[in-house]
């Protein structure tokens, strides 16, 4: 056992933090900062200049980009990255398709694909839900039939996350609708967005935002080629998409941010002239979060630190608990910080209701949805409960 | 004791619940109401008027019907049931409430008559961007001269402030904390309306110089703002109510509706045993929310009651609202579906007059000062 990071990791760290906050341009950061939205050329620019940089997917197998770093760096790569308000590679193509197409494609599929999705060139977006299969994914109902050599798919994807903003779509359909374990006849498709036949739809969520479409396909025509791996395995690698990244699970550096932050206006805001974070309660309840998000670090930190054989360290399922969790926490906080300033979310030019303010409740509303995806809170538990308990 | 209604406030709720039904149907019909100003629909209001509702816990002699706080829950929690988004509570409880309990004869005939007949709005201007939740005003302030008043500063948000046709504003005077009554058209008066994440509306309000009328007979009026606004908690309390029941209906019947792994999620307990707690979390909320309404007709302690009402409904808000979400999964997540919408409104009424941290600081101030609580004896009844 030793506290202390090594100096290797040290020096890692360093230059990490260096690079993050002098090379990412200041108006992305600040934005991130500020939790406004970014455009989407801000996260295509944001992207580029960490793929410049070998920053952008530095898991990747190294000759597609990969670093061949350790779990530890690529964690401390990942803190720091959150820590200076840089936008982290888009999830869709960094994290999801990209190691897929690395792992299981074949060599023309990772010529054509690998280095401009690392470079964001192509925006993938990802089409598993539809509407009656969300946590029972192996439901879905998307099909696609072989025709010569082609895919005709039909069907709907639903919660496709900016979708709007995506060229291109990897999306699970059903194959062989015969197959005696509905998991068996699932494969995996690549297409553009603009192929004919698909049409998005946007849907508004509660915070006012559009983040989220539905997507319909109606005799969406794909190259037999863009099946990635072997036909009807599509579970198989679907299962290894969601499962594969362990570093970044539990967001504790964006957490630490919210935090800090939610101190800095509490004491700002004052109760007859006393600072808010002066107010026992308050102070209490935020110890209180730092408290669990120490937790969370170092749980997050052995995880790491044990995984270096690749497999999943068992305690990690616990990082996206409670990693999404505090997160609701901590944007809770601010919304109550905020106080009564925390309703007035679309105030405009001459309000005296400060930014934070305004942000405060259409992101705490938004954060709902991170015990929603990704593997509900209740798929979480029914893991820990099923694979580590033996219950 | 009694926590009944009668067959009078039944029948009013009956009547309201109707006519609150055909005007918000279903929550598409409420997001296109308050996707347009006024942020609330003018028939639904008129038709509130006509059935006495706008003028309900006013005297007769002021145009009212000489209600009391409990037919003023009830409206409220029918108001929360569909998240009908018209200010009753802004403009008839607080507003009106204060010209009721603070206004000359003379203005209460004038405003009250007019808020009872549907045609004025008012609005109490009183939150400040740098106060949190207290019952005085320091942001603006009043100035006498001679037998005129003038107000400068700024207040916001202000419910319903743009919209409103008579602002009633309170102001730092020598020695406390004033009211004044502001016409919409007063010199000096700017108003800055915007919406609030609920699809309710707020103001920015900029007053120079702005001629005012002092509500009442002037001087400090802390007392009676502390008071409107303990009536106002429980009226939200009962709003909220409404917003809960609907939350954890809906829950329960998609839990008996939605498919997942080729069952309905009523058979996965893990979901059901969540939706028993919300349960558990709203009736408890609703006993002291009908209890705070009954310390207030008894004329009891009702600041303390309201902070305790307060504090209770805060919590379960919070529970019921983050759950019900949860348990939707995605489809919780949409603008579309009353579930977010009534989360949304949840979290609004949470944080308009003081939230629960706020109310159970004030709690724990005085702990000491008794031995157990009694919520059949003093200081409540
Ligand atoms: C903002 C947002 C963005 C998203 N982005 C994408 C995207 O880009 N691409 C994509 O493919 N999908 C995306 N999703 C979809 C997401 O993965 C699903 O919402 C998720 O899988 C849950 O499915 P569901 O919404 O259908 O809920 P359901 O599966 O219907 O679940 C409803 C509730 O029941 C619980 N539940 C279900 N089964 C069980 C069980 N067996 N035991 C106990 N509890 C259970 C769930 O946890 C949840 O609380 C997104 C969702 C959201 C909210």
């Amino acid at each position: 056992m030793r506290l202390h990071l090594s100096p290797e990791d040290q020096a890692f760290r360093q230059e990490m933090r260096t690079f993050f906050t002098t090379q990412v341009p200041q108006s992305i950061r600040d934005r991130v900062a500020a939790r406004r939205e970014l455009s989407k050329d801000q996260m295509i620019e944001s992207q580029r200049v960490l793929n410049a940089a070998g920053l952008a997917v530095p898991h990747w197998p190294v000759e597609w980009g990969g670093r061949g770093w350790t779990p530890l760096q690529r964690h401390i790569w990942h803190e720091e990255m959150m820590a200076a308000c840089v936008p982290p590679p888009l999830a869709f193509n960094a994290t999801m398709i990209g190691p897929v197409i690395a792992a299981f494609g074949n060599q023309a599929q990772k010529e054509r694909f690998l280095p401009p999705t690392a470079n964001m060139d192509i925006w993938w977006c990802q089409g598993f839900s539809e509407p009656d299969a969300g946590s029972d994914l192996a439901s879905l109902r998307t099909t696609a039939v072989r025709d010569g050599d082609t895919w005709v798919v039909n069907g709907q994807k639903t919660w496709t996350t900016l979708g709007q903003y995506a060229d291109w779509i990897f999306c699970l359909a059903r194959t062989d609708p015969t197959a005696e374990k509905r998991q068996r006849g699932i494969s995996l498709l690549l297409f553009p967005m603009d192929s004919p036949g698909v049409t998005l739809r946007p849907i508004e969520l509660i915070d006012g935002g559009h983040e989220v479409n539905e997507v319909f396909f109606e005799d969406v025509v794909v190259p037999a080629e863009n099946l990635v791996g072997e036909e009807n395995r599509g579970w198989d690698y679907a299962k290894f998409l969601l499962g594969n990244e362990r570093v970044g699970v539990a967001p504790v550096a964006m957490i630490k941010r919210l935090l800090a932050s939610a101190k800095e206006h509490a004491r700002e805001v004052t109760v007859d002239g006393v600072p808010l974070a002066q107010d026992p309660l308050m102070a209490a309840r935020i110890a209180e979060l730092e408290n669990e998000l120490v937790a969370l670090e170092l749980t997050a930190l052995r995880v790491v630190a044990n995984s270096a054989d690749g497999k999943p360290h068992p305690a990690s399922s616990v990082l996206k608990l409670r990693g999404s969790e505090l997160q609701q926490a901590a944007t809770e906080l601010i919304v109550d910080i905020a106080g009564p300033l925390s309703v007035a979310s679309f105030a405009e030019d001459g309000s005296d209701v400060p930014d934070w303010a305004r942000v405060a409740t259409p992101s705490y509303l938004n954060y709902r949805k991170v015990s929603i995806y990704g593997g509900s809170n209740e798929v979480q538990r029914t893991i820990i409960a099923g694979s580590i308990l033996g219950l | 004791m009694d926590f009944n209604y009668d067959s009078e406030q039944n029948d009013l709720r009956e009547a309201v619940r109707g006519l609150l039904a055909r005007a918000y149907p279903d929550s598409e019909q409420r997001r296109a109401v308050v996707a347009a100003e006024p942020g609330f629909d003018e028939k639904t209001w008129s038709r509130l008027a006509e059935m006495g509702l706008t003028g309900l816990p006013f005297d007769e002699a002021d145009g009212g019907m000489g209600a009391g706080p409990v037919e003023v829950a009830i409206v409220a929690e029918e108001i929360g049931r569909v998240l009908a988004p018209e200010p009753f509570i802004e403009a008839v409880v607080l507003a009106g409430g204060l010209v009721a309990s603070v206004g000359t004869e003379a203005q209460r005939g004038d405003v009250l008559g007019a808020l009872a007949e549907g045609g004025l709005v008012p609005a109490f201007a009183h939150a400040e961007p740098k106060a949190r939740w207290s019952a005085s005003a320091s942001g603006v302030t009043a100035v006498r001269v001679g037998d005129s008043w003038t107000l400068s500063g700024v207040k916001e948000p202000v419910p319903n402030g743009a919209r409103a046709d008579l602002l009633v504003v309170s102001a730092a005077i020598d020695g406390g904390t004033g009211l004044f009554l502001v016409r919409a058209d007063a010199e000096g008066l700017t108003r800055t309306g915007y919406r609030n994440h609920d699809g309710t509306r707020s103001a920015h309000v900029r007053l120079e110089n702005t001629p005012a009328e002092p509500l009442g007979g002037g001087g400090d009026q802390t007392p009676a703002i502390e008071r409107a606004l303990a009536e106002a908690r429980i009226a939200y309390a009962h709003e909220a109510l409404g917003a809960m029941d609907t939350a954890l209906r809906i829950t329960a019947e998609y839990l008996k509706t939605r498919k997942q792994f080729g069952v309905t999620l009523n058979k996965f307990q893990a979901l059901t045993f969540r939706a028993a707690d919300m349960y558990v979390s709203l009736e408890l909320a609703r006993s002291i929310a009908l209890w705070a309404s009954m310390v207030q007709e008894a004329g009891g302690d009702v600041v303390q009651a309201a902070d305790r009402a307060r504090l209770q409904v805060s919590r379960a808000g919070r529970h019921i609202g983050k759950e019900a979400i949860q348990l939707h999964g995605g489809i919780g997540m949409t603008a579309e579906y009353s579930v977010g919408q009534d989360t949304s409104r949840l979290t609004a009424i949470d944080h308009l007059l003081g939230d629960g941290d706020w109310a159970l600081g004030r709690l724990a101030a005085s702990v000491t000062s008794y031995e157990t609580v009694d919520p059949l004896g003093a200081p409540y009844a």
